[in-house]
């Protein structure tokens, strides 16, 4: 009942794990580190908004502040010394980090013989993990490539002239949850669940559990077309004779694609409601053109049917939703 | 000569002897003042020839001294007192420019000692580990400050979201981010694959196996197979230089890694770093704008899209 300490010890120190054991302490602090910045910003926003007229004379930081000191100094040496500081610390951290662990070296490649599990490197294990959900075209292609273009897009769907150049949460709830929820809900937690979780076979292990190259698991997951077990039987009659045979296919494609529809429309109408649900995202809302408003649903829609789909998976064992010959969703 | 010298007759020696004190009194007037001149370096003619002007306490000095200097003028002469404080910025987005520079410094050692063949390249990092001196912690730095910069890249966007600062005017600046981004992790993965381990081999093999799905690109995508794609002319292909991870794959991914890619993002960062300056230095900590002081823009709209900003 102690459970595999020594298979989680062999996870988490292995070296090229160590980054990811970093991120997982990283990510929490500068998250903690965020916050607490935002919330002093947020207190000072509520207490200049109470009291305008304090508000047109009052310093508009929570930094240290002193009337008599200039607003910007010399970045020789006030800047700089920062800068080599910083600079020496990496240095020293990268020294201790390579002279107490060695880079990782295994056998000489060898096409024969396949690792098991065969993993990614740490950082695309997030797209690997995204494999169990999704089709190749899918976590390899379409994902990634919807990840950069929605990244790029941020700068111009954000409508929210609040924010620029300080923390703040209340100003900017909607975008914070929207990239956190990305960030760390998505691509951070499957990193982990790649790296802490799936064994040989790409199978799910909870830590402490032996990785068992020997074990067989039952593929239990069945299309939402089996579940509704459509086969095409009242088609068949509306198909000509020759083509009877192909009557199966056809009606799990056309059933297919209304699911797909119902999510996309469930979804938009869900992300117009959540913009759209206080006062202050009505009133960003209201600045947005038609374009941002159809960018910025779309990309959520696309963004949530990840999680959608992986809930999907795990809690009723869909595999796909849409089946048709030339691709599966 | 010797007439000069009150008419008394010298011979060779004492023309030697008259030659010493003429030298000594050189070397003592001389090296009095080359002794005085090493109190005030800048002074001198080797000081000012590479650093051009001299440096003195004053503001305009220290402005010029970051200015006129060709490794330092990315910075401007003076910044926001409280964006020197580390809270705002957290320094990664310095930080990743260093370990850019650290990993380049590494790399271009390890290329000294490595062949990208699939008969060198294993044994070069074996010779590497074992013979070639701190061949080992020159490849562990490489590879730790490889994975430390990705970490670095990912908390600098992280950073640079929760400040809002790719709001007006830095949107540009943003997306030419993400592309850097993007290039940080394919400058690792292209590595992943040069000690030609099991590791790299099979990380690489799942990796580019992706490929083959690319919808319309790839022989086992959507609707590859109908736009006549199979192995050996698919996107995959390309990527590999032919249909499994072999010799191809191995100069290719050498190529990218120490040529191509570093020369691309070396471009994005110059344009990175421009932007920042042009965009006005960084966001911030800027003073925090309240909610009634958004200005409601009533101009025309614009064709595309509206600046996220103030208007």
């Amino acid at each position: 009942m102690l459970g595999d300490w020594h298979q989680l010890w062999e996870i988490v120190s292995a070296p090229d794990n160590v980054p990811i054991v970093a991120l997982l302490f990283l990510v929490p602090f500068y998250v903690w580190y965020a916050f607490r910045q935002a919330r002093a910003n947020d207190e000072l926003i509520e207490k200049l908004e109470a009291d305008p007229a304090a508000a047109k004379t009052a310093h508009r930081k929570t930094q240290p502040y002193h009337p008599k000191w200039d607003r910007e100094v010399h970045t020789w040496p006030y800047l700089m010394r920062v800068e080599f500081v910083a600079a020496i610390l990496v240095t020293v951290l990268l020294m201790v980090w390579s002279l107490t662990l060695n880079a990782p070296l295994e056998e000489p490649s060898n096409p024969n013989v396949t690792m098991n599990p065969a993993k990614a490197p740490w950082y695309f294990l997030g797209l690997q993990e995204m494999l169990v959900y999704f089709d190749p075209w899918i976590a390899g292609v379409v994902m990634p490539t919807l990840i950069i273009i929605g990244l790029m897009a941020v700068p111009y769907i954000d409508a929210n002239p609040l924010g620029n150049g300080y923390y703040t949460y209340k100003q900017r709830r909607f975008a914070i949850w929207t990239f956190c929820l990305g960030f760390i809900g998505l691509w951070v937690a499957m990193i982990s669940i790649g790296t802490f979780i799936r064994g040989p076979g790409w199978m799910w292990f909870w830590p402490t559990s032996t990785w068992d190259a020997e074990r067989i698991e039952y593929a239990v997951n069945r299309n939402l077309d089996a579940v509704f077990g459509i086969n095409g039987a009242w088609l068949v009659h509306l198909m000509p004779v020759a083509n009877r045979a192909y009557s199966p296919i056809l009606a799990r494609i056309i059933f297919g694609f209304f699911p797909i529809a119902l999510y996309f429309i469930v979804a938009s109408y869900l992300v117009y409601r959540v913009m759209n649900s206080t006062n202050f995202t009505q009133r960003i809302f209201r600045r947005m053109t038609l374009l941002q408003i159809v960018t910025t649903d779309l990309l959520l829609v696309l963004m949530l049917a990840l999680p959608v789909k992986i809930l999907l998976r795990l809690i009723f064992r869909i595999k796909y939703i849409w089946v048709t010959p030339w691709f599966s969703i | 000569m010797a007439e000069d010298n009150g008419g008394k007759r010298t011979g060779l020696l004492g023309r030697v002897r008259e030659f010493a004190e003429e030298i000594k009194k050189i070397f003592r007037e001389k090296g009095k003042e080359e002794i005085e001149g090493l109190k005030d370096p800048e002074k001198t003619q080797l000081y000012r020839s590479i650093f051009r002007v001299k440096h003195e306490e004053t503001p305009r000095s220290r402005s010029l001294g970051v200015l006129s200097n060709v490794f330092l003028h990315l910075h401007p002469a003076k910044v926001n007192r409280d964006a020197t404080r580390y809270n705002y910025t957290w320094g990664m987005g310095g930080i990743t420019f260093y370990l850019f520079i650290v990993l380049t410094f590494t790399g271009v050692l390890l290329m000294f000692y490595y062949h990208p063949s699939k008969v060198q390249a294993f044994l070069d990092i074996l010779y590497l580990e074992n013979d070639v001196p701190f061949g080992k912690l020159l490849r562990n730095m490489h590879r730790w400050a490889a994975h430390l910069m990705i970490i670095a890249v990912w908390l600098h966007m992280f950073r640079v979201f929760l400040t809002g600062s790719y709001k007006k005017p830095r949107e540009f600046n943003w997306c030419v981010g993400v592309l850097l981004m993007v290039l940080t992790l394919l400058l690792s993965f292209t590595g992943y694959l040069l000690p030609d381990d099991q590791l790299g081999f099979w990380a690489v093999t799942v990796g580019t196996n992706m490929a083959r799905a690319t919808p319309g690109l790839g022989h086992e995508g959507p609707f590859g197979s109908l736009l006549g794609m199979t192995p050996y002319n698919d996107v995959r292909f390309a990527l590999l230089g032919g249909s499994i991870v072999d010799a191809n794959a191995l100069l290719r991914a050498y190529i990218w890694h120490c040529i191509a890619i570093p020369l691309i993002a070396s471009v994005f960062m110059g344009v990175h770093f421009w932007r920042v300056r042009k965009d006005g230095g960084i966001s911030g900590p800027s003073p925090v704008m309240l909610e009634s002081e958004i200005k409601e823009d009533k101009g025309p709209r614009p064709v595309i899209m509206r600046p996220s900003g103030m208007v």
